[in-house]
């Protein structure tokens, strides 16, 4: 699993894939000029309504106006779905869910009625990649509804898709294919699924594909699928007795010179390289530093854009934790052996052309259980669809 | 009501403690709380005669089922990152779905392996009902499925979450839809307005992983209060306000949840530690007892006598007045779901999915009758319509007596 599907909120922005609201509206109110949707519901009935879902915010913010305009969303026509869907662009994720709701009610008002979905119109919809990825995925999902043999038989073009969800579920029909070919016909399977390795973005689902390939003989370079970030250099042991290192600005968070000394916990410290091979990219503070409690640790990476770029760094870590890009602090969790995974904190980041600096600190407790000896992090750098992003140095 | 009766009632205990009818099972273990339904005739004599339907679910949960009138509620979720929360109600008399709505979540969904998004068990209020998930996202829907409001607290407070899941069920008091969401970072409870879904109020809590649920009750004075558990040892609060009452800081258990009779809350305490609030605002402990350690099943309560039951399966049963440990029974396999009680008798779920019907009158407590269902179960189950009604990952049961339809 992820972080949940969306990254860290930056505060005071929402990070958004599609177009503007104004540019989704332009087509919204386009339509609007042409079409009534509903029994007693005009095109601007719908357009204002969803103009109030869209308006929700953060602590509910919206809520008491958007509760009657979704009761006149909900009553639109299954013709109306692409409009609906269409809303969802520029949405945020609080609107993504009101508008969801009554795209439901209306596809389980209208099949109860023995009524079709326009299924040509939700698979434009789909393939549009202009659209938000999550309203695509869901109108492939209604298509599914209307027409599953259409939703199999179409599946495999999403393959490479940008949306996470439809590119996964074309990957599972690939991986079950696979799993499906491995008694009766070794190569084809082979080819199966190096086909789903070249397009797997969710870790599990590189696993589960990792894992088919290896009993077929075929090594899989998972280092290179997960693209992480493998060349650190770390600093350490400071003090984090009783979690207060997690506050404390040591050193590395004002400067990062690689020639310094500085006091640490137990005396002198200074940087030292160390590359993971791992192939979960495990970078671990107990292998130069030995299996220390109550201290801190940071680790600093450069990483090279050829371009300004929009990017995501993904974390897995189960110490307490900060992650700074370029200076600029992105998130930090004081939460200590509660577990780690690929990819559990994402936080968005914008990458400058040349070089950038990532720092992670660490921080572990005096917990003594055999299941908190882990002082280390797994870190990389992708596109908001999980792709990894290399280092161009 | 007769204001000259209300001091007899009072002495004698008829007013104080559980808040809810219990014609329904409006949240976690029941309307009151106390994973009691005594006028429920579920039978004691349990065989695969027994299931009256079963029907798959959308996706995983331990959260337990909801059940209004013909109506069932059971939330679960799926996906590849368990961000799909989904929220269903299904027809009590045949299990016919009647609708389903689904969310992303928008807060973060990783949980330990044998939970999933959908832990925290929804509550209703008789208008609507309320979904609350792992993610810190709540949802409010009128009975046929309107979406009411919608919450992403995981959103709004991103670092209230706890990387192993959080479980603490939602309970609604007199409008207001209690929400905690106590974890090791951003740790609090909120109160949010049963209509619109906006803080009424929003407490700071103890920074420390948390998996109890908050427990409405009404004190000696008739005020309603609820108490919400850490760490720390326990809190009640005004419901409307967030304010606290009284505090009782002697440290509690942050996975078993506290339980009422009779006036008395029941605390996993040092084992368990038994508090009786007062009419002053303050509260007296009337005994502890170190024997009596729920593990991650709640204490229940059945006349004079309060069962305790750990992860191992042993059943401890002690007497209400003074702690005094009466016996222990050893039931199969291992627990997480709290038991529940209709007509005297205990109905215990193993991990196994194994039912275990419980005599808790005979001398050292019996097992009647067992009912396999073969698959995990972790949720605790519910009761209504004179039957238990039991939820895996995979599925939801109805167990009663056939003839029931």
């Amino acid at each position: 699993m992820s972080s949940g599907t969306d990254s860290l909120p930056t505060p005071g922005r929402e990070v958004r894939p599609g177009p503007s609201r104004s540019s989704s509206w332009s087509r919204v109110g386009g339509l609007a000029l042409l079409l009534t949707f509903s029994q007693g519901l005009t095109a601007a009935d719908l357009g204002s309504s969803l103009r109030e879902l869209q308006a929700v915010a953060a602590e509910g913010r919206g809520n008491p106006a958007a509760n009657p305009a979704w009761r006149r969303v909900a009553a639109a026509e299954a013709r109306s779905l692409p409009t609906l869907l269409g809303a969802m662009d520029g949405a945020n994720d609080y609107a993504l869910n009101w508008i969801r709701a009554a795209i439901e009610s209306v596809v389980q008002r209208e099949l109860a009625r023995s009524r079709t979905l326009p299924t040509e119109a939700l698979l434009r919809f789909a393939r549009d990649t202009h659209h938000h990825p999550r309203a695509r995925h869901l109108a492939f999902e209604l298509v599914g509804r209307q027409d599953p043999a259409m939703h199999d038989r179409l599946l495999p073009e999403f393959l490479n898709d940008p949306s996470p969800d439809l590119r996964r579920d074309s990957v599972q029909a690939l991986l079950n294919e696979g799993v499906a070919l491995a008694t009766k016909d070794k190569p084809a399977a082979i080819a199966v699924l190096q086909k789903a390795l070249s397009s797997v973005r969710d870790a599990d689902q590189v696993d589960a594909v990792a894992a088919r390939l290896k009993e077929l003989g075929q090594p899989v370079d998972l280092p290179r699928v997960f693209g992480w970030v493998h060349r650190w250099r770390l600093i350490g042991p400071f003090d984090n007795t009783s979690g207060a290192g997690f506050e404390k600005a040591f050193p590395p968070e004002s400067i990062i010179d690689a020639a310094a000394e500085y006091e640490g916990k137990t005396g002198k410290v200074k940087w030292r390289e160390q590359n993971t091979t791992s192939d979960y990219g495990i970078v671990d503070f107990n292998q130069p530093f030995g299996a220390l409690k109550s201290v801190t640790g940071y680790a600093v990476a450069e990483f090279w854009s050829d371009t300004p770029r929009r990017a995501e760094i993904r974390l897995g870590c189960k110490d307490g934790w900060k992650v700074w890009a370029n200076g600029k602090f992105l998130f930090g969790r004081d939460e200590y052996h509660r577990g780690y995974e690929i990819d559990q904190y994402r936080m968005p980041v914008e990458l400058q052309k040349g070089r950038n600096v990532i720092l992670v600190k660490c921080c572990q407790n005096e917990q003594t259980e055999d299941w908190t000896k882990e002082w280390e992090f797994q870190l990389r750098v992708t596109d908001s669809s999980g792709t990894p992003i290399f280092s161009s140095r | 009501m007769n204001a000259s009766i209300l001091p007899l009632l009072l002495g004698a205990g008829l007013l104080i403690g559980p808040l809810s009818a219990r014609a329904d099972w409006t949240q976690f273990r029941g309307a009151a709380g106390d994973s009691v339904d005594p006028s429920s005739r579920v039978p004691s004599q349990l065989g695969t005669n027994s299931v009256v339907w079963s029907i798959p679910l959308g996706g995983r949960g331990i959260a337990s089922p909801v059940i209004v009138a013909d109506r069932v509620f059971v939330t679960s979720s799926s996906g590849g990152r368990q961000d799909r929360l989904k929220v269903q109600c299904f027809q009590l008399s045949d299990g016919t779905l009647r609708w389903e709505r689904t969310f992303w979540a928008t807060g973060r969904t990783m949980t330990h392996e044998k939970i999933s998004s959908a832990a925290p068990s929804p509550a209703t209020d008789g208008r609507a009902i309320y979904a609350f998930f792992s993610s810190n996202d709540c949802v409010a829907l009128d009975f046929d499925g309107n979406l009411l409001w919608y919450r992403g607290l995981g959103r709004d407070y991103p670092n209230a979450s706890n990387s192993l899941g959080m479980a603490s069920s939602l309970s609604v008091v007199d409008g207001v839809v209690i929400a905690q969401a106590e974890n090791d970072s951003e740790s609090f409870t909120a109160g949010l307005d049963a209509r619109t879904g906006t803080n009424v109020w929003k407490l700071d809590r103890p920074k420390r992983a948390n998996w109890t649920s908050p427990f409405p009750f009404r004190d000696a004075s008739g005020k309603t209060s609820v108490v919400l558990q850490s760490s720390k040892g326990v809190v009640a609060i005004d419901p409307q306000t967030g304010k606290t009452r009284w505090n009782y800081g002697e440290g509690a258990s942050t996975v078993p949840s506290t339980t009422a009779s009779a006036g008395r809350l029941y605390v996993p305490s040092n084992g368990l530690t038994v508090l009786e609030p007062g009419t002053n605002g303050g509260f007296t402990q009337v005994w502890r007892s170190a024997q009596m350690r729920p593990g991650t099943a709640s204490p229940v309560v059945l006349g004079n006598r309060v069962f305790a039951l750990n992860d191992g399966g042993i059943l401890s049963c002690a007497d209400t007045q003074d702690g005094r440990r009466l016996w222990q029974l050893r039931l199969k396999g291992s627990f997480s779901a709290t038991p529940v009680s209709a007509g005297g008798r205990l109905y215990c779920v193993n991990e196994e999915g194994l039912v275990q019907v419980v005599d808790p009158e005979a001398p050292s407590g019996a097992v009647l009758s067992e009912l396999a269902l073969h698959e995990t179960i972790i949720g605790t189950p519910s009761i209504a319509a004179d039957s238990l009604f039991v939820r895996s990952d995979g599925h939801l049961w109805r167990i009663g007596r056939n003839s029931s339809l």
